[in-house]
């Protein structure tokens, strides 16, 4: 019972830490399993896992296609060097003879997004072994706690077999460095020798020690051995200087590769996943923010970040039905014909859809309450009308970005994300910002022909959008000429009159923001926008980004929150008398001062429990302490104790010292 | 002139031949040839030689042993991870593989000196046989009899055996406290400039004449002597400058005389490799890259302590300053900083008689997680939540060796670390988060 009790307690907290600890992808099987278990059963729901799938699998390919081509460049000048070493090595001349054998090393600089780096990594060491080497081996600073583990790893890792050595015997470095020397030559002519790898994921974390030992061995086989290093780096190229001393560094030629840094690497993800019409499933403003706040405030992992948007698009197809329709144009249409009853039902309820047919007319507002195949026609042009929107939606955002990402302190922010925020929650037009954005766009020209390229960047869209802007940069060029004899004509006469060059512009700027009031409108605003997009930032916070004292806080405060037994429910923040014993102690200890008298304590959890047992108050026996009672009350104080609550203390005899504040 | 070598024992041509493979070393080989004595004679157990890197200590060995074909075993000290590697390597060299397979898994010392006298039995030691031991002072941290038992080696395996120590530690700091046998002992001297002169001056250019190639050492040893005596790494900046040095030879601008030209075009260079390459700021690589192109075109190359930017998340950033903070200021003017209604103290009201020595010069002091967190909370504009990825930053901060932990891995209970990032590091932090941390430092207050 108590087992059980204490897992209802932390089961959230579990649940939390796991997705936190990037098991996110068992979570997904499982739901998986669940989806395909539904699918077995129903139709709707087999439609369902399929778009799902569809978003999925989407998802998933342009992932994959970012990733390549992000680490496109670094992964690239990293083989390049792997490749110049392996020949610079063979050349016989003077000045390689005389000079003293480095080990060649690239020092690969990642940034402090640990959790991203292993995806760079896994490709490195694929491409590597694709194209340069057969023999890579990558290290882990955890597994190489002593040079003999390190030693086993690279060597098993080379060699491709388990290395039959436990702790207290160990292969002879230089027989099977040899050995390895052996099963490499004969693969290629000596004049090629593939180089060997050896690649330190994390550098900062390896001990120093190690890693000045491993590298002063390898130093003794350079002459033999192709050995090259990669060392991934989080902080800086300095901590090899900190880490190693002159007497090692000096072994190493090293060279340095930067990589895109994480914000960048954001910003193409975003812009690749977020800012597309090609993804049906789209994030409201709040989650959004959420994702992002998580990702600028904690960690800097991009890698969190898209767990954290299939999440998402986990939790929408889950949790909304509706979400059927959240898929590619053709297979939404068909679907919106093989809607149920009840899915047609829950669209009459969306708040969405009765603010639209509280918009039409008496009749109009009966044949959508009442004719089935009428609502199927309407929510058919409705689902049209929300991927025209978005359509329009991406490239009139991009060029207002263009446009205002160099106004003088960044009116509607640096970062189109930030941009995007802004039109996500709120009528952008109305905004003080954009007021003042477009002030200052009225006094300064430059970015418009930013816009220009943009626009002509953009696809194909609404050629109603595209032709205006196009026919504007035409006249733009030739204006340029005119503007210099303007100036000098504004210079002699000054007169108050608009220039044709103002004009101009002031026709512009009221384009652009006949555009924007069209196409901008929040998302909010659009009828069934509930079907793509998804709302609950609290659950997405409450899953990525766990509180594991608040947590605690609430099961014992609050033990039917977890507990879900009928008995425990309260009113008003009281616990129940049938509450486990650790609730009572805490909620009576939340009555006491710093100090606690163990014994008054003791007769108060007395009485609580008594009352439980539903013995009569007037009796004898009530609030007695019994042996169990004793015994059952000891336990909760040092269940407490165990959780950080309380402290044994010196002060006084009898009493515990409390380790929180606040109370009833 | 070549100093001969004498020794009884040994043909008189091989010991020519080892003189001259031993410049400026003669007069340390002709002692360990007399400490060695006559091939079959025993010689002294233990022989402990000392002196900085690269003075000769391993060649000199490597040359003796090799060129009077004398048996022997080299063993690296930092290979050895376990006595077990040692024994077999011993073993191997002096009786081949039969014997090292004969070691029982995770030998002891007793195993060995048993197989050691078997296979004595069989073969009979000759001549003396000498066990080399690079790297020795790794010994040291090894089974605390090792170092005593080997010492004595002749004596428990009764055969003519003699173990060489190589170290760049003097013999004091090995002496086990228990005492031991004390070998003789033999310092190699650092080389001085006119020897160093004369060994680089020996691998010259195969194009270029004699005393050209030694004119171009003599300026390099005069730019370099004063911070580096490294033979090795001397002779490697040799090597990766002398393209530069013959640059004005090869367009016809000057004759291979005319050294005061030369000096000039090389000197500025050579300075220039002493900040960088030398400090290895630059690899040897692109040092040699970067002379094929023009300077100008490549512009000022970046040395790897020139990157020191740190991209960090944001609470990341508050709860290093916070960290600082708890580092450099004392627990007891936290109530100054931090609380709102302090009242009016004055620096002068806290000052401690041993306080006045600035806590940047004593260094960081540990602080529990508990007032890591009290300040972080105090600092940070914002509310935020004590969510467990505040937690894991912090812990992601000690793997990135910007906070070290103090207290041991396994004490789960309040855990302390040290703030382990400079002054400038931290400045350069709080101006991106727009925080005067000078203002909350108690030295500068």
């Amino acid at each position: 019972y108590l087992l059980l009790r204490k897992t209802g307690v932390t089961v959230e907290t579990v649940k939390q830490v796991a997705s936190k600890n990037f098991t996110l992808s068992e979570q997904k099987k499982k739901r998986k399993i669940l989806f395909k278990v539904l699918s077995a059963e129903v139709l709707p729901e087999l439609m369902h896992f399929n778009s799902n799938e569809g978003c999925d699998s989407f998802f998933h390919c342009c992932l994959k296609s970012l990733q390549d081509e992000l680490n496109r460049s670094i992964l690239d000048s990293l083989l390049d060097f792997t490749r110049k070493c392996s020949s610079t090595r063979q050349h016989g001349d003077w000045a390689s003879q005389m000079r003293a054998s480095e080990i060649p090393t690239a020092a690969l600089v990642l940034g402090v997004n640990v959790p991203d780096h292993d995806m760079t990594f896994q490709s490195l060491s694929e491409l590597l072994q694709q194209l340069v080497t057969p023999h890579v081996a990558s290290l882990q600073a955890k597994e190489c706690g002593a040079l003999k583990h390190l030693m086993k790893r690279v060597l098993e890792r080379l060699m491709g077999t388990t290395v039959t050595v436990d702790d207290d015997e160990e292969e002879e470095p230089e027989q099977t460095s040899t050995e390895t020397h052996k099963s490499i030559s004969p693969v290629k002519d000596e004049l090629q020798q593939p180089p060997v790898v050896v690649i330190f994921k994390d550098l900062e974390a390896f001990n120093h020690r190690v890693l000045q030992d491993f590298i002063l061995i390898c130093s003794r086989y350079i002459e033999r051995l192709p050995l090259m290093f990669i060392f991934g780096i989080a902080t800086s190229p300095s901590t090899i200087q900190n880490m190693l001393p002159h007497s090692v560094s000096s072994l190493l030629c090293i060279e340095l590769f930067q990589s895109l840094s994480c914000t960048q690497h954001l910003a193409t993800v975003i812009d690749k996943l977020v800012l597309t019409s090609h993804f049906p499933f789209k994030l409201n403003g709040k989650v959004m923010q959420v994702l992002i706040s998580i990702f600028l405030y904690h960690d800097f992992s991009v890698r969190n970040f898209i767990k954290g948007v299939q999440l998402a698009l986990l939790e929408h197809f889950h949790s909304q039905p509706l979400s059927v329709l959240c898929c590619k144009k053709k297979e939404a249409l068909a679907n919106v014909m093989e809607l149920s009853q009840r899915d047609l039902e829950r669209i009459r309820q969306l708040p969405s859809f009765r603010r639209y047919t509280e918009k039409q007319d008496a009749q109009e507002k009966v044949n959508l309450m009442t004719d089935d195949t009428h609502l199927k026609e309407v929510c058919r042009k409705l689902i049209k009308d929300l991927r025209k929107y978005h359509k329009n939606y991406y490239p009139v955002l991009r060029c207002l970005h263009t446009l205002t990402s160099s106004l003088p302190r960044y009116p509607l922010g640096k970062q189109i994300r930030e941009l995007h925020l802004i039109c996500l929650e709120k009528t952008v037009w109305e905004t003080e910002e954009y007021q003042s954005a477009m002030k200052l766009l009225r006094y300064n020209v430059c970015p418009c022909h930013g816009l220009v390229a943009s626009a002509e960047n953009a696809p194909p869209v609404d050629n109603s959008i595209t032709s205006p802007v196009k026919s504007l940069s035409q006249k733009k060029t030739d204006l340029f000429q005119l503007q210099k004899t303007l100036l000098e004509m504004n210079e002699t006469r000054r007169t108050k009159k608009l220039s044709p060059f103002e004009t101009v512009r002031n026709e512009a700027l009221e384009l652009i923001d006949g555009l924007v009031k069209s196409h901008l409108s929040p998302p909010e605003a659009q009828t069934l926008y509930e079907v793509c997009y998804y709302t609950s930032s609290a659950t997405v916070r409450r899953h990525l980004n766990a509180t594991p004292r608040t947590s605690i806080q609430a099961a014992l405060s609050n033990p039917y929150h977890y507990l879900q037994n009928e008995s425990l429910k309260t009113e008003d923040g009281s616990v129940s008398n049938a509450a486990p014993d650790i609730c009572i102690a805490y909620k009576l200890h939340l009555e006491c001062g710093r100090l606690i008298n163990l014994y008054d304590w003791l007769e108060a959890y007395a009485t609580v429990a008594s009352a439980a047992e539903g013995n009569d108050p007037d009796s004898d026996t009530f609030g007695k302490v019994d042996e169990v009672k004793h015994a059952r009350f000891i336990q909760a104080v040092s269940e407490l104790e165990f959780l950080g609550f309380i402290k044994s203390t010196k002060q006084k005899t009898d009493h515990v010292a409390r380790l929180t504040w606040g109370g009833c | 002139m070549i100093a001969r070598l004498q020794q009884t024992g040994y043909e008189e041509d091989r010991l020519q031949r080892v003189a001259k493979l031993l410049p400026c070393r003669e007069l340390q080989a002709g002692t360990l040839l007399s400490i060695m004595g006559q091939p079959q004679q025993y010689s002294y157990p233990s022989v402990f030689i000392y002196g900085h890197r690269a003075s000769g200590k391993s060649h000199v060995m490597h040359i003796l042993l090799k060129e009077l074909e004398l048996p022997h075993a080299t063993v690296s000290c930092v290979e050895c991870v376990s006595v077990a590697l040692l024994f077999e390597q011993v073993l191997l060299s002096f009786f081949g593989c039969d014997a090292a397979s004969l070691l029982p898994r995770s030998p002891s010392l007793s195993d060995f000196v048993r197989i050691y006298r078997q296979q004595c039995l069989e073969m009979p030691a000759k001549q003396t046989r000498y066990v080399v031991m690079e790297k020795a002072e790794l010994l040291r941290d090894m089974d605390a009899n090792l170092l005593p038992a080997i010492l004595r080696l002749q004596e428990l395996v009764e055969d003519n055996v003699t173990v060489i120590f190589l170290s760049e530690i003097v013999w004091d700091k090995f002496r086990p406290n228990t005492g031991c046998f004390e070998p003789l002992l033999l310092h190699f001297p650092d080389y001085s400039k006119g020897e160093l002169q004369q060994i680089l001056s020996q691998d010259k250019h195969p194009s270029y004449s004699a005393e050209f190639y030694s004119s171009y050492i003599n300026i390099l040893l005069g730019v370099f002597y004063s911070v580096c005596r490294d033979l090795r790494e001397l002779r490697h900046l040799a090597a990766l400058n002398f393209s530069k040095f013959c640059e004005p030879l090869a367009e016809g601008k000057v004759k291979e005389s005319d050294t005061h030209k030369l000096w000039r075009n090389i000197e500025p260079h050579l300075k220039k490799a002493m900040q960088t390459v030398y400090l290895r700021e630059v690899s040897s690589l692109q040092w040699e890259q970067m002379q094929q192109v023009e300077e100008k075109e490549t512009g000022p190359l970046r040395g790897l302590s020139a990157h020191t930017h740190v991209e960090l998340p944001y609470y990341s950033k508050f709860l290093l300053i916070a960290a600082y903070l708890a580092s450099y200021n004392p627990a007891r003017t936290d109530k100054r900083f931090f609380l709102k209604h302090h009242g009016k103290i004055k620096k002068t009201n806290f000052l401690k008689k041993n306080e006045k020595t600035s806590n940047h010069l004593l260094g960081p002091k540990p602080f529990p997680l508990d007032r890591l967190l009290a300040i972080f909370y105090s600092v940070v504009d914002s509310r935020v939540a004590p969510t467990a990825s505040i937690f894991s930053q912090i812990s992601s901060l000690v793997t990135l060796q910007l906070l070290t932990q103090v207290s041991h891995d396994d004490q789960l209970d309040a855990p302390k670390y040290k703030c382990a990032v400079s002054m400038d590091f931290i400045c350069a932090i709080s101006r991106t988060v727009n925080f005067d941390i000078v203002k909350y430092l108690y030295d500068f207050l």
